[in-house]
């Protein structure tokens, strides 16, 4: 959808903006990018409607050198949204929001159609047209502001910092909004913050800058996990990492590691003996080289007692694990989602490793709530000198 | 008084008529050029500056020299007298033009251009309508003036209720100054309130709200 090859900006007197840009944004991604005040994020994206010109390299949408496009073509078919929302004072809502429209000269009718649609998507009633922006509030004004992005159906739309000025709330409020339409539109969008929660909660994929240059592109969640130097960690914030742990914790790290087994070769007087000695009610079968081959319980004995003698014969072998360096979260959800007792946990050659029950997580999540100790034995500690 | 209408009520309506139409001619030509040169300028505002102080410089040359000064170059008549005034008009236009287009919100016209509007686009669609009351302010500012200063187009053979209060000096007849003077007053105040009814007509609705908040 677009691609930055080798992009560099030069301002006149020398200031290097963006050095050497490299990046792959496909279609329906929501990039965010982020980083320090000055650091070039409003360049990079006025290089994309060039509105800035590019220095060096190429600038590619849909797979087209935008240096061989018309400039006011191009900005038409591309949505534009700016922090200070800059409605145009003299136009009514309705023209504001179809103002893309008029350019394009659609008829009076398609652009009246096209402003109820539009503003039907951010709930606000259709009386509000015919209103003047400085009737509006900085919220509603910048729905608004999207809404004009929005008009001619643009698959690429440039954001920066459109919430920045608006107050905490009324920000939270249209993010959540926005992620929700951007869900429905799949539309592709590129996204300026400085606001590393707003990226946190808007982004598929997270872009942060120092001095013009890329210092790490990636999901949130692999940001978290493996900030690519101190600069990201610092700019994340140790809170955020803390807080991210519960999401980056292995199912190793919390796995029990003595789940109770019996080999595939016993009996199944011997399984049930087991069961008594380890008060559970069912185990998990395992060959001699402690690969995972199923699960067996006192009902599956009890119904082919009869029948068979030994463990393999009987046992279920449809069964559900999980490899060890899976992260917690996934693990949550599948066990959650199956209603499952216990997860068992294997290693890349199959063998048995350890068991997740749902008590175990049970103190996963009393952790993330309460938190480990830390935060109350730094006071503590702190008291004491 | 009315002895003064029998004898030169005729005189005094042709004369009226003619100020009106040399001081309308002159404010047109003004505005047909001052507004595109304004705008002009606030698309080299590195040069503007320096070429609106050349502009005032010709404005401080005395009214008088400069119509003295049209005699030789263009002779006597209407027409120097309409281009002497026309120089006059362009200062106050220019430079309200020029500032007028210079403070638009330039938030509204990034997103304008950031829209896919071209230059032409965003000067009608964005800069002259926002710019509007103050461009308004200086043609007004220029016709109250000009129709006071032709009264000095007589001087060059121009007409105009000028000729009245020239005859009045020369003659001594202190009535037929102030027959010069008083409907040029009037004609002054009726172009001021005319043109504000104009400017409200041509200022966006919603502008004119957003414009008196400010
Ligand atoms: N028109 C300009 N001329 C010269 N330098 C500029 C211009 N615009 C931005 N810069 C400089 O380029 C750098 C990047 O600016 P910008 O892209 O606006 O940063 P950000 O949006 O990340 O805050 C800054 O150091 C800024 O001072
Ligand atoms: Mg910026």
């Amino acid at each position: 959808m677009l691609q930055f090859q080798h992009v560099t900006k030069r301002y006149p007197g020398g200031k290097t903006a963006v050095k050497d840009l490299n990046l792959t944004v496909d279609k329906g991604e929501f990039v965010c990018f982020i980083g320090p005040s000055g650091c070039g994020k409003t360049t990079t994206m006025k290089m994309v409607n060039r509105l800035i010109d590019i220095t060096e390299g190429t600038i590619l949408v849909d797979g087209k050198d935008i240096t061989k496009q018309d400039p006011v073509a191009l900005r038409r078919s591309i949505g534009y949204v700016i922090q200070q929302i800059g409605l145009m004072p003299h136009m009514t809502i309705k023209e504001n929001i179809v103002l893309v429209g008029t350019l394009l000269k659609w008829s009076q009718q398609k652009k009246d159609e096209r402003a109820k649609e539009l503003i039907r998507l951010v709930n606000l009633p259709e009386e509000y047209l015919e209103k003047y922006p400085h009737e509006l509030s900085g919220g509603q004004q910048q729905r608004i502001g999207v809404l004009r992005a929005l008009a001619a159906n643009p698959p690429l739309i440039l954001m920066d910092e459109p919430f920045g000025a608006l107050d905490p709330i009324t920000r939270d409020s249209l993010q959540e909004e926005f992620k929700k339409l951007q869900k429905e539109l799949n539309k592709t969008i590129i996204f300026v913050t400085h606001d590393m929660d707003e990226a946190l909660k808007l982004a598929d994929k997270i872009v942060i800058m120092r001095d013009g240059e890329i210092v790490q592109a990636d999901t949130p969640e692999e940001i978290l996990r493996n900030p690519a130097d101190e600069f990201v960690e610092k700019f994340l914030g140790k809170d955020r990492l803390i807080q991210a742990r519960p999401d980056v914790t292995t199912v190793k790290q919390i796995m029990s590691s003595s789940p109770v087994t019996v080999e595939t070769g016993e009996s199944l007087k011997q399984a049930i003996s087991m069961m008594r000695k380890s008060r559970v009610d069912s185990l998990l079968v395992v060959d001699e080289e402690k690969r995972l081959k199923g699960v067996i319980d006192v009902e599956m004995i009890d119904r082919n007692w009869k029948k068979s003698t030994y463990v393999s014969e009987v046992m279920e072998t449809e069964i559900f694990s999980v490899p060890q360096d899976s992260l917690l979260r996934d693990t949550l959800h599948k066990i959650l989602r199956r209603s499952l007792k216990y997860v068992p946990v294997v290693d890349d050659q199959h063998r048995l490793v350890g068991i997740v029950t749902r008590a175990s997580l049970a103190d996963i999540v009393y952790d993330t709530i309460w938190g480990d100790g830390l935060e109350i034995e730094e006071p503590i500690a702190a008291a004491a000198e | 008084m009315m002895e003064f209408f029998s004898k030169h009520g005729q005189e005094l309506l042709i004369k009226t008529w003619e100020h009106l139409t040399i001081s309308g001619i002159a404010i047109l030509l003004g505005v047909l050029v001052a507004v595109p040169l304004g705008i002009l300028f606030t698309r080299i505002p590195k040069l503007a500056d320096r070429l609106i102080s050349l502009v005032g410089i010709l404005q401080t040359i005395p009214s008088l020299a400069i119509l003295a000064f049209f005699i030789p170059l263009m002779g006597v008549g209407k027409f120097p007298a309409i281009i002497a005034l026309f120089v006059y008009s362009l200062l106050p236009i220019l430079r309200n033009t020029y500032t007028g287009v210079k403070n638009v919100d330039q938030n509204v016209l990034e997103a304008g251009k950031g829209m896919g509007m071209n230059q032409w686009e965003s000067i009608v669609k964005i800069e002259l309508p926002l710019a509007l009351p103050v461009i308004m302010a200086g043609i007004r500012l220029s016709t109250v003036y000009l129709i006071g200063w032709a009264s000095l187009a007589a001087f060059i053979g121009g007409g105009g209720l000028g000729d009245f209060i020239f005859d009045g000096m020369n003659l001594y007849q202190p009535e037929l100054i102030v027959a010069g003077t008083v409907p040029a007053t009037i004609l002054a105040l009726l172009a001021n309130g005319l043109l504000s009814v104009i400017e409200k007509k041509l200022t966006p609705k919603g502008w004119k709200e957003t414009y008196q908040t400010l």
